[in-house]
């Protein structure tokens, strides 16, 4: 679904990702951990097509396309989900019109017929109840002035309205209390299916005791230098970073 | 430059005989008398150069290389050209002016409460000559601004609204002036006088489209006088065409008590200079000037707004916003003044532009002159580009890149918009600028 080969990328003339290789299909978990810095929101914004990270190698393909050739807006449309680590506040637009807007963006795409607005809430109310949210939260603008758990939630609703096909979750469990934390793992397992793919940034193995992760990656210093399977993760959870650091770049 | 100042201002005082015999017994009533006096008074002003500090930023140039005819007939329209212009679901008087002239067929008034007077100006001065002749005027005075003087003089009709004390009108008046120039360059000088009694309430939607593109200049003066504990809601929206010159001054004067809120729209127009003052007189009245502009191409659109705090505990809040694209030149201009003895005054003011492109500009100049030591004043101006994290948040999410950037414009819009408390108006008015986003994106 997701073939990613020798990825390197650069801010502002720092290279940021120094090589990444990746292979994820259908209906595989893969968790990147990692430390601070390490590239690991870079990794996942690229895939979702931000503009301020600049590609100078390698090549991302995505259900036998270029990845890296479409538009955001094209990307998300083909099914790529990115769950943002820092949820953006937009005031004077209300949740459920962004969604219903997205929602028709991409049914439009896939040929299927527009909602109408009783449709539309009616599906946003299933999945805001499906994640425990309160529904007010629909006609409040877009994360203006929620909580960092609130935000984070709302994330994971926009993923049960929109149903993608790959899903990047970035760091969505921090600063999620347990409860919090177990409803989005829930609404994650919810959407899995042998069709989907997940990418899950996370930094710890709490997330992974719900979710759990068919292949676990660390990522330092923009690449992958350990590959493994959910074990690695308690390893890493025990040992920290330092026995990875040095390992040479693997092929994942 | 000056020369052709000059001629334009001769070519205005020829036009002034023109009309004068166009008036017909309009020209033997004593309102007349004002008229001859303000033309010669604008015969002395001449028209402003940017040296003149109420125009610096705006160089009315253009204005002078035509030459504009008042017209005392207008072309017919069809009442379905109007729909574009109605908003779905509201039930308004209405009254509509084609080029500045009545159209009594386009217009419809229902039964008004008992008392309440609504007719245009030009009938008004015959029938109800005492109370038009004694407020007409009083607040705006063609001695001191070019402006004003050339409205006086060609100031034919208009709208005359009295609201006796105690009466709320239940439905809104629509105060529709459409354009068809059909080529004809012409001059409008609307005249409006509202007076609203004590206690009592109306809303004001008025609105100014064009059918035909087409150059024409457009020259009014209202007088908005609201009487004591008074509620008045006035919404202004201007969509000219874009090759429209137009002026526009609103003099609102507030007794004890009283609200008024203004919320203007600019969309359309080549050149156009709103100038809105609104003098608290007295005590505990409260103030609110809103506007949103949103202009492309050449467009240079000048709100200048003034906020008299004569007396103390009155209470003034001012919010402009303005999108600006391609060459496009916005300006604003909010003078508060506060004076000696308007002690406890609360005013707040804050006007924030997006620019869409380099060449875009705005010139903003906030003018707060306080006289008076125990008073909260505030103001603050931004100037930014659209969120570029938050379109990607909108585009990460599927939605086009034109269609994203429309929905954060009407966002920054937003706060404006709910101003407009009539539903239709505003809901219609949202729809209006998401179109031109979208021409635009
Ligand atoms: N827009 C940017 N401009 C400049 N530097 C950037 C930008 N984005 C990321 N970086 C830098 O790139 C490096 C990787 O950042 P990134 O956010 O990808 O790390 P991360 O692995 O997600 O870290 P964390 O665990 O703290 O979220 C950091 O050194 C960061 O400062
Ligand atoms: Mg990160």
């Amino acid at each position: 679904m997701l073939s990613i080969k020798n990825l390197h990328v650069s801010v502002e003339d720092t290279e940021i990702l120094k090589g990444v290789n990746l292979e994820v299909k259908p209906g595989e978990i893969h968790a990147i951990m990692g430390p601070n810095g390490s590239g690991k929101s870079t990794f996942a914004n690229v895939l979702a097509g931000r503009e301020e990270y600049e590609v100078t190698d390698g090549e991302v393909t995505y259900l036998g396309q270029d990845l890296l050739d479409m538009a955001p807006e094209e990307r998300a449309r083909e099914g790529v989900f990115l769950a943002f680590q820092y949820p953006v506040e937009i005031p004077g637009v209300s949740t459920s019109h962004f969604m219903k807007t997205a929602l028709n963006a991409i049914r439009e795409h896939r040929g299927e017929e527009q909602l109408d607005a009783m449709q539309f809430l009616k599906l946003a109310r299933e999945k805001m109840q499906l994640i425990e949210m309160d529904e007010k939260f629909l006609h409040r603008s877009v994360n203006d002035g929620f909580s960092g758990g609130e935000k984070k939630r709302n994330e994971i609703f926009q993923m049960a309205v929109l149903e993608p096909k790959l899903a990047i979750l970035d760091e969505t469990d921090s600063g999620l209390d347990i409860d919090a934390l177990r409803i989005v793992a829930n609404g994650v397992n919810k959407l899995r299916s042998s069709d989907n793919a997940f990418i899950v940034v996370t930094h710890y193995q709490r997330l992974l005791n719900y979710i759990v992760p068919d292949y676990v990656h660390v990522l330092v210093d923009g690449r992958i230098v350990e590959s493994g399977d959910k074990n690695l993760a308690l390893r890493l959870e025990e040992q920290g970073y330092d026995w990875v650091k040095d390992n040479d770049a693997v092929t994942a | 430059m000056d020369s052709e100042k000059k001629d334009i201002r001769e070519w205005y005082q020829t036009a002034f005989a023109d009309f004068e015999n166009s008036l017909n017994g309009g020209a033997s009533l004593p309102f007349h008398a004002v008229r001859k006096k303000a033309i010669a008074r604008f015969a002395e002003l001449g028209f402003p150069s940017t040296r003149n500090e109420d125009w610096k930023y705006t160089n009315i140039a253009p204005l002078l290389k035509h030459q504009f005819q008042p017209v005392a007939e207008a072309p017919d329209i069809a009442a379905e050209s109007l729909a574009p212009f109605l908003f779905k679901g509201l039930d308004a008087d209405r009254l509509v002016f084609v080029n500045g002239v009545y159209n009594e067929a386009l217009s419809s008034v229902s039964n008004l409460p008992d008392g309440v007077i609504l007719d245009t100006l030009e009938n008004a001065f015959t029938t109800h000559a005492d109370t038009v002749t004694q407020a007409l005027g009083k607040t705006v005075s063609y001695e001191e601004e070019t402006f004003s003087a050339l409205n006086t003089a060609f100031a034919r009709t208009g709208v005359f609204l009295s609201v006796p004390a105690g009466v709320v009108l239940e439905r809104p008046l629509y105060i529709l002036h459409v354009s068809k120039t059909e080529g004809r360059e012409f001059l409008a000088a609307p005249r409006n006088l509202f007076l609203f009694g004590d206690n009592s309430q109306a809303r004001l939607v008025e609105g100014h489209y064009n059918l035909d593109g087409g150059t024409s200049f457009k020259n009014s003066v209202t007088e908005i006088s609201v009487g004591a504990d008074a509620l008045v809601e006035h919404v202004r929206i201007q969509d000219e065409s874009k090759d429209a010159f137009h002026f526009a001054t609103t003099q609102v004067e507030q007794a004890t008590g009283s609200n008024y809120t203004s919320v203007a729209i600019d969309l359309g127009g080549s050149l156009v200079r709103n100038n809105l003052n609104v003098h608290l007189a007295e005590e505990r009245c409260e103030a609110h000037l809103i506007g949103f502009y949103f202009g492309s191409g050449r467009q240079l659109i000048d709100n200048h707004t003034m906020i008299d705090h004569a007396v103390p505990n009155c209470e003034s809040n001012e919010l402009y916003k303005g999108i600006l694209d391609d060459r496009a030149h916005g300006v604003f201009n909010g003078k508060v003044m506060v004076r000696p003895d308007a002690q406890k005054t609360n005013a707040f003011q804050q006007n924030q532009a997006i620019l869409l492109s380099d060449d875009a500009h705005i010139d903003s100049k906030p003018q707060l002159e306080i006289f008076a030591d125990d008073v909260k004043c505030s103001h603050g101006a931004t100037v930014g580009e659209l969120d570029d994290e938050s379109l990607f948040y909108l585009r990460a999410r599927g939605i086009g890149e034109q269609e994203a950037h429309a929905m954060l414009r009407l966002a920054f819009a937003r706060d404006i918009f709910n101003y407009i408390k009539i539903d239709a108006v505003r809901e219609r008015l949202e729809e209006l600028v998401v179109e031109r986003f979208n021409n635009k994106a």
